[in-house]
């Protein structure tokens, strides 16, 4: 039971934040008490706030700016991922990032629509700062806070286990050395032997690459049900979202885990890891279709989404183009909450021997520990369920501190703080570190 | 007013969804557990029972009559369940209500003591972390909430059997209470439920007030900066009425719908959690009839794991107006 796993008070969190944020900035003066004690380094800082309402006040609103940006480049979509919120990412996020830095120089007594760019970017320009936004400055993100890059290094770590660690490591069988040994007593054995004296190191690597496909198979068959049912019963409304809604709240008061274990036991599905992952979320779906319905039906209202709907573009495209790329952030979380609940409840049934399985698994060594060997009552054979253990926690805290830090991958304030090309990007840090 | 009527109805629905889905599964399932009753029977009987033997065998123990057209063994189905009857256990050769039904107040009782002590546990903490953030304290706690936060409860209980219960013999290793002891309201016996139920509880809260303490910290940052209470403050309000009228209240109202999330996790965990401490809830009989194949047993604990969640989560989604009056409206509310 981790309430964490409750998606919607976070994503009202990250909701309110931005709200929050803004109002503080707005707020010129500003107790330093409470601004300290509302400093979230995510936050954007008051200074900066000011900035940009100075900058939009030169007669480039956000929303002047976005329909510019849709004008010029000709593009239907245009006003894609500029939400009112984001306002001085919006044109960079949209692709057309060249014309945002113009638009601010040239003042307001042109009319915005018939504008033209001074600069001109070249292709290779243009090629540099899209792989300086996109790829380097999510990376500097992670690289600049210690938790996201510890979870960056713990997850790739255990990639590499899933995909390289069975080329290198050997094959677990019976006799590999002593029985039982414990674990860090020798080199050959650097976690010890189990009952049968297998070897726990290769058990763990090679059970490593199921886990993967497990956890992948029902973080996506989770978010991708999750997020298509909230998005078009928010979206769309009337009958049908009464519909799907029913449908949800019944699934969501089934409980998970001895849902799962019913139907692995009528369905006599074998042990495929695919399919176990897919179990294991069968009802996850719908707490996360849930809390990205609510948030959509904040976004249906949005003014970008109305241009878009006067302007007639069809409904997937205003889904894909308008309202997902919000959700990014959301859906990224709740991706990683996913993995994390995939791997708790797929280790513990396996503990518990009721699902199926064809080859070593995390859980099916601890089960064999406790079983066979009675990990619990004799230390003896203790390791062989630490180990284990230790494997879980490493990796789900590893997810846990990657989506920290993807929920600021997608702040578009942080992003654009750390991203060189972007206008701003450079002098944001003397503005953030002018005080009050 | 309707709004309760609505709710209670989804509930209702729900369960009606639950126990048809149950009588699919049982009924419909090529090779499932139908099948498997069938030849068990036969293997059992020998050769001299008849088919009809057979059959009768099987409807006392699932409730179908599977001689019968579909739609009347739906319809008995629906009714013995309604009527409390859910068919006969095969291991225990007892009705699965009188194995059952005595389970059930045992395992509300661990959910609902680790379900409260990992809110008011974490909530507290999580407000004294926002009060003292960025101090030493709130550092720690952090770190220590996400760690906890990333450890399966079951860990936990296994590393407290191991150590609590098995190497230093703090605790017993399973069971309710003490054998030897008559149930009912005296010392000893409440002492004795207390002293089983201690580590069950432990393990499954421990790894809760983690997640709890850390939205609750994040909630108050975000109200610590609200205007409304720096009005409260310039009213010349005292602290005390500030931290749980004006902080408190509205931190936890965001984590509230998350709480009946949590509900539907810690019937889930507990399963587990009772067969490391072979605890006789629900979830250890659920366990139990999945291993010996006692398909009546499994179906059994599943529908009443599902009927207790579903009261708790609508006791939990109603009281939810006396904590927000806003919500009293109910049909533009956002709950989940």
């Amino acid at each position: 039971m981790s309430p964490t796993d409750s998606e919607p008070q976070s994503g009202s969190e990250t909701r309110t934040e931005s709200g929050a944020s803004r109002e503080r900035g707005d707020d010129a003066c500003e107790d330093p008490a409470v601004d300290a004690v509302a400093g979230n380094d995510d936050a954007l800082d008051a200074e900066e706030m000011v900035a940009d309402t100075d900058r939009a006040s030169r007669a480039v609103t956000g929303h002047g700016r976005k329909g510019r940006v849709a004008a010029e480049g000709g593009a239907s979509s245009g006003a894609r991922g500029a939400s009112p919120d984001h306002r001085s990412d919006g044109g960079a996020s949209s692709g057309t990032s060249g014309t945002s830095s113009e638009l601010r120089a040239d003042g307001g007594s042109v009319s915005e629509f018939e504008q033209m760019a001074e600069v001109s970017l070249t292709e290779h320009e243009r090629r540099r700062q899209w792989f300086d936004e996109k790829l380097l400055a999510p990376a500097r993100i992670v690289w600049n806070d210690w938790r996201a890059r510890f979870g960056f290094f713990v997850v790739t770590f255990y990639l590499l286990m899933g995909t390289v660690g069975p080329l290198v490591v050997t094959q677990p069988k019976p006799n590999q050395g002593d029985y039982l040994i414990g674990a860090f007593r020798t080199m050959d054995h650097p976690f010890g032997t189990t009952a049968s004296g297998t070897d726990i190191l290769s058990q763990i690597v090679h059970a490593t690459p199921s886990m993967l496909i497990m956890i992948t198979a029902g973080a996506v068959f989770t978010v991708f049900l999750g997020t298509t049912i909230g998005t078009l019963a928010g979206y769309k409304g009337g009958r049908l979202d009464s519909v799907l809604m029913t449908i949800t709240d019944v699934m969501m008061t089934i409980p998970g885990l001895p849902l799962t274990i019913v139907l692995a036991a009528a369905l006599r599905i074998d042990g495929n890891p695919a399919v176990i992952g897919i179990l294991i979320t069968i009802n996850a779906w719908a707490g996360l279709a849930r809390a990205i319905r609510s948030q959509v039906l904040t976004l249906r209202d949005a003014e970008y989404v109305e241009a878009s709907r006067i302007m007639g573009i069809p409904t997937p495209k205003i889904i894909g183009s308008d309202i997902i790329p919000n959700l990014m952030p959301y859906i990224t979380m709740n991706f990683v909450r996913q993995a994390r609940a995939v791997i708790f409840g797929s280790v513990g049934l396996y503990f518990l021997g009721v699902l199926p399985y064809n080859s070593v698994n995390w859980g099916v060594m601890m089960n064999a520990a406790v079983n066979r060997a009675g990990a619990t009552s004799s230390p003896a054979a203790f390791h062989w369920l630490l180990v284990p253990m230790l494997t879980i926690i490493l990796l789900a805290l590893g997810l846990t501190l990657l989506a920290q830090g993807a929920d600021r991958v997608f702040n578009p304030r942080v992003r654009a703080r750390h991203a060189k090309s972007v206008e701003g990007g450079g002098d944001e840090e003397s503005t953030t570190t002018g005080g009050i | 007013m309707s709004y309760v009527l609505k709710r209670i109805g989804q509930s209702l629905l729900t369960i009606f969804v639950v126990v048809s889905a149950s009588f699919g599964l049982i009924r419909l399932l090529p090779g499932g557990p139908l099948d498997y009753l069938r030849a068990q029977a036969i293997q059992q009987g020998g050769s001299d029972m008849t088919m009809a033997e057979i059959n009768q065998r099987i409807a006392a123990q699932t409730n179908i009559a599977v001689n019968e057209p579909i739609y009347v063994q739906y319809v008995d189905y629906m009714g013995a369940i309604l009527q409390g009857d859910f068919g006969q256990s095969i291991w225990y050769e007892e009705p699965v209500t009188s194995i059952i039904g005595p389970a059930i107040p045992w395992t509300v009782f661990l959910t609902a003591s680790a379900l409260f002590l990992a809110f008011t546990v974490g909530v507290s903490l999580g407000a004294i972390m926002a009060y003292r953030e960025g101090s030493k304290f709130d550092v720690g706690s952090t770190g220590v909430g996400l760690v906890l936060n990333s450890t399966p409860g079951y860990v936990v209980a296994l590393l407290f059997v191991a150590f609590l219960s098995y190497r230093y013999g703090f605790f017993p290793t399973g069971g309710r209470y003490a054998s030897e002891l008559t149930p009912g309201f005296n010392v000893p016996f409440l002492l004795s439920v207390l002293h089983h139920g201690a580590l069950p509880i432990a393990s499954m809260s421990i790894v809760g007030f983690g997640g709890w303490a850390l939205s609750m910290r994040g909630n108050s940052i975000r109200v610590l900066g609200e205007d409304y209470l720096r009005v409260a403050r310039l009213r010349g309000l005292s602290t005390r009425r500030i931290a749980l009228r004006y902080v408190a209240r509205n931190a936890i109202l965001p984590m509230y719908t998350g709480l009946m999330i949590a509900i539907g996790t810690v019937f889930g965990g507990a399963v587990i959690i009772e067969n490391i401490f072979a605890y006789p809830g629900v979830g250890f009989y659920l366990i139990q009839g999945i291993n010996a194949r006692d398909y009546p047993l499994m179906m059994g604990g599943f529908i009443l794991i599902t009927v207790a969640m579903v009261i708790g989560i609508t006791i939990a989604d109603l009281t939810y107006g006396i904590l927000d009056p806003r919500a009293k409206g109910g049909a533009s509310r956002e709950s989940y």
